[in-house]
């Protein structure tokens, strides 16, 4: 609606459309709604959707930058990147090297949601740590106990509470062997059930996954159901190295990046919360805090 | 095409034209990548992931410009983050692939089982089992045991007809995308789609009726696992209990290369009977294609209508009889009527056929009173001297190429030609489409012109006209836009039929086209398209074999290959009026059906008739004698196709009943009527046709048998492209060679164009439009509807009117109507129809008559029949 709203301005103030500002130059903008699939957040995804066919990744190349939209090249950006454009034409790309780390520079808008008292929307400086992330938004719920966050969705690896004075951009997490992403920020604290948690996101992404890939439709599928098992008391020890190696087994052979994330909610929770799984499996009591 | 790209695989140097993906250039040397989901006629994507391999290109030093070198001064190689799929990756210089790396033959083992997951593993059952890419590929390079728990397995549909031909088990089913591509890309009928996502993903129908598509069987032949079948074949046998035997289309002048497979069966009294039909591949003709009627219409082979003794006529019924009875009574009444005997044969029987009845008629009675039965398209002498030259291939043809098609209809006449003038159209060839009224070829062409019916030799006359180099005129209208880029072409095919033409007005046409080919075109040194290789004119004949039948001589005015008769014999139609007024004493009618077609009221005055056929047609319950001859599954022969190729096929069921091979008949009347000793085989028949037929001098059946490795490499032993059927071992045919080849042709002379269209004008109001005859290909006839799966797709008998024209006549779609052309009256369903010219009635699902002409036609409505009480 903002995006809408914005529009209407230039439009009113003459800054797009045809003629701009009088001169021989036009410009159109075009807003589309899309249907909600997570799948056309991926690019090609994305101008297969558009041009009205199914929502499904093609192999690059051909990049979008060379045949894209109706085979027309074509340039896909993120709104967020785009509304840092006008601020580096505007004040220069040394202004916008103040803000930020050498690395990452500028600011990120970030969504911290979870288990925090004040879930939202942040603008922070990138190099932010996630000790500062939480804080801004009011700290733990109830004055729980941290135990784990997903830095970019369900599509990062977990990290805990060692990476939290990890700094939040391009190279923070690094380390932990985690990703900045989307910094789509999701708190956990220590009620969560890591084995509930990662079946959630592989339920997901095995909904989400557009199927044209054989590892990414076969594989959420069959991390599902023997997550599932787990979950529900019926696994063995046997399942947790199988979901290890099944989430191993889809790594690198995907047609785009879906499958690949995918994997890292189960492989990051096997990797921070073995015992967790292991509990499920010999059907003890899981070791979380009750809510 | 010349430029080659080197690369090593495996160690192993090959190189390949730019383009060739990694798949394809490894196949070249025998390296097979397993794939699932690409296929080298159809656009990669690669989503089954099966094709995963090490790929490594040279890293180019940025300061130099050079290949960055190792310390070992080997060329730096950049193998990527991982593994990528040979089957998008294009091959570039110095690229390295590996192929049996421990990663590589994981990521194979990985896939395998992924795809095995949700699949049903029910070989034992499955149709493909036998020849299953998916079974062969699980062998080779899958790990033997599942971790899938069993009732973790998703459970799906497993019949689910997509129509009346295809069947989906959506258990089976691989998600591949091959069948949706191939309708998309290849058939342009994009009826099938991806439906639902993730492991949902789906095949779907989106047509109605379902899977409604003349080429639908294919997707059962490149469905990589069993999840396509037939209702033809679907639980009808096991592929290894098939035997293979080598055919030759015979639905339409293609001659599409097919392979039938038998199986002895308890329910037909053990024996062998045709279990399916699929594509054998010759990239020059079908590549690995056939349409649905070739690949269903063979039932009528196995029908139980079959003629299986021969009859003869006594005391007014047909009784059976022996052989050597039925000969000797239409030896002696031959001869009786000798001077007074005449013949018309269908186009569908062999050149062996052929060629032993023009040499009973005119050697051993004297008459060359001898036609096709029903001739509707006249050329055979034009395409002899300016035909499509020897060594063409359609596969050719693209940018700077320019393929004229006049009053035809390919999509439905003869849908594999169709095919390759789309294909060479998408390369870039000029495509000019003239008809009266739009077909599916139109939105491939640059340009189409709809004349009105009648006028295509009107038409093609300006063009020629319009195409003479010493015109100064800049292309201003249509007709000199055709003119310029057909003229100026690098190649040049023109294919004609017979869609609203006379046979006098065929005949025309085709020398039209001659002289169009024998233009030259504005460059300097330009030489006349007749005779260059990919140039030359095709005859979209109506039989398979109509221009084996020009080429043997059944032919009032020509002998076998071309060499003209002393005295002309009378033609079909004259025959046909002989038989009525009496002149012609008695009539052969060899393989065709002149009274159930329409074509002859009934026996006339014929003192004796003779009928050599399958079924007990029309034309042979008036019979005298009726001789029962073998289908073409029965015996071997040859059939010359419309590119003049001559093509073998071979027996691949035993003779049902006593029915014998046309040929042989022939030969033994022939020696009753002291013509000698009848050849003993098809071959030496063959033998006797290379000496009279001069166009046939260099073959004999071993150079027909003739193979040359094709590409791509399809059927062969490996493990992915399964079916054996694709294998081509049994002969590429050979083409003939036209007289503009090697001789130069004259300009042909055509007589003035005069029209005259009966009735003139038509009057809606009055009831009265002109009637123009167009194509179905699943016209019911005596063939189509022996095939069961057929019937509800066979075409009604429509006439399709445009919607001011069923206005003012106050007709509504579904109205059934009643439609009298020169007396003749047709029943046919009224069908509102966009493509319908203004004061024209396109009539189609109706059998062929004598004359394709428009012909004024007088439209009643038929009052609604009344339920009667029982």
């Amino acid at each position: 609606m903002r995006l809408e709203e914005a529009l209407l301005e230039c439009r009113a103030a003459g800054i797009v459309g045809d003629n701009i500002l009088g001169s021989d130059f036009s410009c159109e903008f075009y807003t589309h709604f899309g249907a909600g699939a997570y799948i056309c957040g991926e690019e090609t995804a994305l101008i297969q959707s558009l041009a009205g066919n199914l929502g499904q990744p093609w192999s690059k190349p051909p990049f979008p930058a060379v045949e894209g939209l109706y085979k027309k090249p074509t340039v896909v950006n993120n709104t967020e990147t785009l509304a840092n454009v006008p601020l580096v034409l505007k004040n220069g790309a040394e202004w916008y090297r103040e803000h930020g780390t050498p690395d990452s520079p500028g600011t990120k808008i970030v969504c911290v949601s979870g288990h925090v008292t004040n879930p939202g929307n942040y603008e922070v400086e990138m190099g932010t740590t996630y000790r500062q992330l939480i804080e801004l938004a009011g700290g733990m719920r109830d004055g729980r106990q941290f135990k784990a966050l997903l830095p970019s969705g369900g599509s990062g690896p977990i990290v805990t509470e060692d990476a939290l004075d990890a700094s939040c951009s391009y190279e923070g997490l690094t380390a932990f062997r985690s990703l900045m992403g989307s910094a789509s920020v999701i708190v956990m604290d220590e009620t969560t059930d890591m084995v509930w948690a990662a079946l959630k996101m592989v339920h997901f992404f095995r909904h989400e996954s557009c199927g044209k890939c054989t590892p990414c439709r076969e594989g959420t599928f069959w991390m599902e159901k023997v997550l599932h098992r787990i979950y529900s008391g019926h696994g063995t020890e046997q399942d947790i190295k199988l979901l290890e190696s099944v989430a191993n087994q889809i790594t690198g052979k995907c047609l785009c990046a879906l499958g690949e994330f995918a994997t890292s909610p189960v492989l990051s929770t096997i990797h921070h919360f073995l015992p967790e799984y292991k509990a499920k499996v010999s059907n003890q009591p899981v070791a979380v805090a009750a809510d | 095409m010349s430029d080659l790209v080197t690369l090593t695989i495996d160690g192993v140097e090959v190189s390949v034209p730019k383009g060739t993906v990694v798949v394809d250039a490894a196949k070249k040397i025998g390296n097979d990548i397993p794939v699932f989901c690409y296929h080298p006629k159809l656009e990669p994507v690669g989503m089954c992931r099966m094709c995963l391999v090490e790929i490594g290109v040279p890293v180019i030093d940025r300061a130099t410009g050079e290949p960055a070198l190792n310390e070992d001064g080997s060329p730096k190689l950049n193998f990527g983050k991982g593994l990528q799929t040979g089957c998008t990756v294009q091959v570039s210089p110095g690229m390295v692939v590996r192929t049996n790396t421990i990663p590589v033959t994981d990521a194979r083992e990985d896939i395998i089982e992924f795809i095995l997951t949700s699949h049903p593993l029910d070989c034992p059952i499955c149709d493909k089992g036998g020849e299953c890419p998916l079974q062969n590929q699980t062998m080779e390079y899958g790990k033997g045991t599942s971790r899938m728990v069993f009732s973790d397995k998703l459970k799906l549909d497993k019949h689910v007809p997509l129509g009346d031909l295809i069947y989906l088990d959506r258990e089976r089913c691989i998600q591949c995308g091959r069948c949706v591509r191939f309708q998309d890309e290849i058939a342009d009928d994009p009826v099938l789609e991806f439906h639902n996502r993730g492991r949902r993903l789906e095949i779907a129908t989106l047509s109605d009726p379902g899977f409604d598509s003349y080429w639908s069987g294919n997707t059962t032949d490149i469905c990589p696992v069993g999840a396509l079948t037939s209702s033809d074949f679907r639980f009808g046998a096991r592929p290894w209990e098939l035997t293979p035997a080598a055919s030759v289309c015979n639905h339409c002048p293609v001659g599409c290369n097919t392979t039938m497979s038998t199986r002895r069966e308890a329910i037909a009294d053990g024996r062998s009977v045709i279990k399916r039909i699929m594509p054998r591949q010759n990239e020059s003709v079908n590549e690995i294609w056939i349409c649905d009627k070739g690949r269903f219409v063979h039932h009528y082979a196995d029908s139980p209508e079959r003629l299986t003794q021969p009859l003869v006529r006594k005391d007014g019924e047909l009784v059976p009889t022996s052989w050597d009875e039925a000969l000797d009574i239409v030896a002696g009444r031959l001869q009786m009527s000798k001077d007074h005997v005449a013949g018309v044969a269908g186009g569908r029987l062999s050149n062996e056929d052929l060629f032993m009845f023009q040499r009973l008629l005119r050697k051993g009675l004297n008459s060359n009173d001898i036609d096709l039965a029903n001739p509707q398209v006249a050329g055979g002498d034009v395409a002899a001297q300016v035909g499509l030259s020897q060594g063409s291939n359609l596969g050719d043809l693209g940018a700077g190429d320019a393929i004229l098609v006049v009053a035809a209809d390919l999509h439905e006449q003869a849908p594999v030609w169709w095919l390759r003038v789309k294909e060479a159209a998408e390369r870039g060839a000029t495509l000019i489409v003239l008809n009266a009224r739009p077909t599916r070829l139109d939105k491939f062409a640059a340009l189409n012109l709809h004349y009105r019916p009648g006028d295509a030799v009107s038409v093609v006359s300006q063009i020629v006209t319009r195409a003479r180099v010493d015109t100064t005129d800049t292309p201003e209208d249509a007709v000199a836009t055709a003119a310029e880029s057909l003229i100026n072409a690098n190649n040049l095919v023109a294919f004609y039929g017979a869609e609203g033409l006379s046979y006098d007005e065929t005949d025309m046409l085709a020398r039209l086209l001659g002289n169009l080919l024998l233009l030259k075109g504005s460059a300097e040194d330009a030489q006349p398209h007749a005779g260059r290789v990919n140039n030359g004119l095709i005859a979209v004949w109506p039989e398979a074999n109509t221009q084996g039948a020009w080429d043997m001589g059944v032919n009032p005015a020509y002998g076998p290959g071309y060499s003209p008769v002393s005295a002309a014999g009378r033609t079909a139609h004259d025959i046909y009026a002989g038989a009525t007024d009496g002149s012609v004493k008695a009539l052969y009618v060899l393989g065709a059906d002149p009274i159930g077609d329409g074509l002859l009221a009934d026996r006339g005055n014929l003192d004796f008739l003779v009928v050599q056929e399958l079924f007990l047609s029309e034309t042979a319950l008036q019979a005298d004698v009726v001789l029962p001859a073998q289908s073409w599954a029965e015996r071997e022969g040859t059939f010359t196709s419309g590119e003049r190729r001559v093509q073998r096929y071979y027996p691949a069921i035993p003779p049902v009943g006593d029915a014998r091979a046309d040929w042989l008949i022939l030969g033994q009347l022939g020696e009753r009527i002291g013509l000698g000793k009848p050849p003993y085989a098809a071959s030496l028949v063959f033998r006797d046709i290379a000496k009279e037929a001069a166009p046939y001098k260099e073959m004999d059946y071993r150079t027909l048998a003739h193979v040359e490795p094709q590409w791509p490499i399809i059927g062969r032993e490996d493990l992915y492209y399964g079916g054996t059927a694709y294998d081509n071992n049994a002969g590429l045919g050979q083409q003939w060679a036209a007289t503009a080849e090697s001789d130069s042709v004259d300009v042909y002379e055509v007589p003035a164009i005069s029209r005259e269209m009966g009735a003139g004008a038509a009057d809606a109001s009055r009831g009265e439009l002109v009637v123009l005859q167009i194509p179905a290909l699943y016209t019911a006839d005596a063939l189509t509807t022996k095939t069961p799966m057929l019937t509800d797709r066979l075409a009604e008998p429509a006439l399709l009117v445009s919607d001011t024209d069923a206005a003012t006549m106050d007709l509504i779609d579904g109205d059934l109507v009643v439609v009298d052309v020169n007396g003749n009256e047709v029943f046919a369903v009224a069908r509102v129809n966009d493509d319908a010219p203004l004061g024209v009635a396109m009539l189609r699902g109706v059998r062929a008559t004598t004359d394709n002409a428009p012909a004024m036609g007088k439209i009643a409505k038929r009052p609604v029949m009344e339920a009667v009480a029982v």
